[in-house]
């Protein structure tokens, strides 16, 4: 080939990113579903999450558990679905044209803290709510908080603390800790480090949706620890768990519920038995709630849901107790309805700190085998009453 | 860091190299015989490693399962070349882009609607998992090890088959000179569609070894078909020698410069900051690798001017 068309290959493969991006939206526009209830809807709700790509199996579970409480309980609210592909620019343009065109009152649904980051402070800026059922990033949590945002899941640290302090009753002395290098990834690394008492024999940054971990398992074989830490959510998860079952290495393993969920366990099969981890929801937590929500969910999808589902369905019943005491458009009354956060949640008892993100238990968990299914099972509580460390700075 | 742990590294770099070659050689010898630039090669790797999920869930059977991936991949390859692709030849490359990547959208929605968004379980044969003790004390994945094999063998075959066989001569033939080879009364329209089968059996294959050890799940192709499309700029678009060279060095920087980055920072910052810029830079590497090597060589490695 000759320089010139080089030059021209270069070109267009610019274009094609462009044109290829916009081909994406358009489809993800026309795949956006629409959900209204019977009659006048009196609320709007917007719903960004990842349904295509490696985050889809998560953004599938946020959408049906929320979608499963607004069926249940939310006459007179109106949903819109959009799928932002887990890239922030998508979630931007999306968030704008759900406030500027759809007119959303409230937007929710989002999963990465980098999309999260990129969102929530032009969405409280210009006005609406936005309740996250899921990424919770330092940066919104402290000296960043906002009256209009709400974090009904945790703050990012919280489950990677609880995951440090098992470490420590689990006998770590040495351990070898890594994560994705985005916002969640740093947080998570810096949680369990704020909890754990021994000493580090590695701290890795991976690559955010990396699929082979050869090198780091290489790493941590060489490093002589005697543990391993790590937050790897979804399909990064599944790709690392059955590359370390395969490695040979036998050294116990912890991590936050979110490298050990429902949708990753079946793909891993034997390979992730007798782990434990750290959540604040299982699905055998004892109250009525909870156990209607894992019938009904099982019932209506026909698998059973994960953590992010059980989020998801809390964030629609925190709305729906909202609009039931108060009108959107009058903003504080309805905001000191979500402060009341005076619904009957899937975790029992459920209370928000003043920076608006929850105070709860946070469980320890072991993987085990119902049947042929593989779940999770509380062996214990890791942290009771648990608040973030960043409520402290927060002026609310 | 050990020796030890230095070739254990250099080797998972070879093993990642070698499955990139699998999806860098269809590609490049789709794009140097017809010219053709194939965004759906990523999709047709996501069929090969579903096939192959199926059809070991199906009857329990590692190698049943990679011949349901050659099979389906190839399969899927022709029906697309013989419906959508052969009418993009003539046309400019971004409607080809175009063309193939509606092909994405398709092959995606089209998984999701049979098997949902949630990752497939396809594990290693019990003969495979586990490790082996390689001589110096090296103990390295057996599966690992099977794929570097594979992967080796595939290309040698290939290079046999373009070196030595009539097809493979007509494969160059077509490279070089498309006009002339139909006017010799060469049915370019039947050779058009081996090749593109060929490559995308291959991608299928790839798909599925690669399947056994990541995450069978919609979506999965396009992280591949990015380093693909580096690969065989890197190596000289159109050359399976440069797709091989191509693909090895770039699975040896990303790999080496995982490990290595982060400790080389450490020597003169702290560790967390050392870990942080040494993974950012990591993740960078490739690139400015195939930047360096278009700044000396524009055509790539062994690209023809």
């Amino acid at each position: 080939m000759c320089p010139e068309t080089q030059d021209r290959e270069n070109t267009m493969f610019t274009t094609l990113r462009w044109s290829a991006l916009g081909v994406a939206t358009a489809a993800a526009m026309s795949l956006a579903g629409v959900a209204a209830a019977d009659g006048h809807a009196k609320l709007k709700v917007g719903l960004i999450t990842t349904l295509t790509g490696g985050g889809a199996g998560i953004g599938a579970d946020i959408r049906d558990g929320f979608m499963l409480a607004m069926k249940q309980g939310g006459e007179g609210i109106e949903v819109v679905v959009e799928d932002d592909q887990r890239k922030p620019d998508i979630a931007v343009q999306l968030a704008d044209k759900m406030i500027q065109s759809e007119k959303v009152d409230i937007l929710t649904g989002i999963i990465w803290s980098n999309l999260a980051l990129a969102v929530v402070p032009s969405t409280t800026a210009q006005g609406k709510f936005y309740l996250s059922p899921n990424a919770g990033p330092t940066q919104l949590a402290g000296r960043g908080c906002h009256e209009n945002y709400f974090n009904v899941a945790w703050q990012n640290d919280n489950l990677h603390e609880a995951a440090g302090a098992h470490a420590n009753t689990a006998g770590f002395k040495n351990a070898f800790i890594l994560a994705p290098n985005y916002p969640a990834g740093q947080d998570a690394l810096k949680g369990f480090k704020r909890m754990y008492e021994g000493e580090l024999a590695g701290e890795l940054y991976t690559k955010l949706g990396q699929t082979d971990y050869a090198a780091e398992i290489a790493q941590i074989r060489a490093s002589g620890a005697d543990g391993i830490f790590f937050f790897l959510p979804g399909g990064m998860g599944i790709s690392f768990l059955k590359q370390y079952a395969d490695s040979g290495i036998d050294l116990p393993v912890v991590g936050p519920a979110f490298s050990f969920d429902q949708g990753i366990l079946q793909a891993v099969g034997d390979a992730a038995l007798g782990v434990q981890n750290t959540s604040q929801w299982s699905k055998d937590i004892d109250n009525a709630t909870n156990k209607a929500f894992v019938a009904d969910f099982a019932a209506a999808y026909g698998r059973l849901p994960s953590l992010y589902a059980s989020q998801s369905f809390d964030t629609a019943n925190l709305i729906i107790s909202a609009a039931a005491k108060a009108d959107v458009k009058d903003q504080d009354a309805f905001r000191d309805a979500l402060r009341a956060a005076d619904f009957n949640s899937t975790r029992g008892d459920f209370k928000f700190g003043n920076n608006q993100h929850p105070i709860q238990d946070i469980y320890v968990r072991e993987v085990i085998k119902e049947g042929d299914i593989f779940t999770n099972k509380i062996i214990g509580t890791g942290l009771t009453d648990h608040q973030d460390v960043y409520a402290a700075d927060c002026k609310l | 860091m050990s020796t030890i742990l230095l070739i254990e590294q250099i080797l998972n770099g070879l093993q990642f190299g070698v499955m990139l070659f699998l999806m860098a050689a269809g590609l490049t010898l789709i794009f140097g015989v017809m010219g053709l630039i194939n965004l759906a090669h990523g999709a047709l790797y996501m069929v090969g490693a579903f096939a192959a999920a199926s059809m070991a869930a199906w009857t329990g059977s590692f190698t049943l399962a990679l011949i349901a991936a050659l099979v389906a991949a190839a399969m899927f390859g022709a029906l697309i070349e013989l419906t959508v692709i052969r009418r993009l030849y003539k046309r400019d490359h971004l409607d080809q882009v175009l063309a193939t990547f509606a092909l994405i959208l398709v092959f995606s929605e089209a998984t999701r609607w049979v098997f949902g968004s949630f990752p497939l379980f396809l594990d290693m044969p019990d003969a495979l998992s586990g490790t082996v003790m390689l001589p110096g004390g090296i103990e390295y994945s057996k599966y690992r090890l099977t794929i570097i094999i594979i992967g080796l063998l595939v290309a040698l075959g290939l290079f046999l088959l373009i070196a030595r066989t009539r097809v493979g001569m007509r494969i160059r033939a077509g490279e070089n000179d498309r006009e002339m080879i139909g006017a010799l009364g060469v049915d370019i329209s039947i050779l058009y569609t081996m090749v593109f089968a060929l490559g995308a059996a291959l991608a299928g294959l790839s798909g599925a070894l690669v399947g056994a050890i990541q995450s069978v799940e919609v979506g999965m192709g396009e992280p591949v078909l990015i380093l693909a499309f580096v690969v065989i700029v890197i190596g000289g678009i159109g050359s399976i020698k440069g797709a091989l060279a191509g693909a090895i060095l770039v699975g040896l920087t990303d790999t080496l410069g995982r490990t290595l980055l982060p400790v080389l920072f450490s020597t003169f910052m702290d560790a967390s900051a050392a870990t942080t810029i040494g993974s950012a830079l990591a993740s960078m590497l490739i690139y400015i690798l195939m930047a360096g090597v278009l700044i000396f060589k524009p055509t790539g490695l062994f690209g023809s001017a």
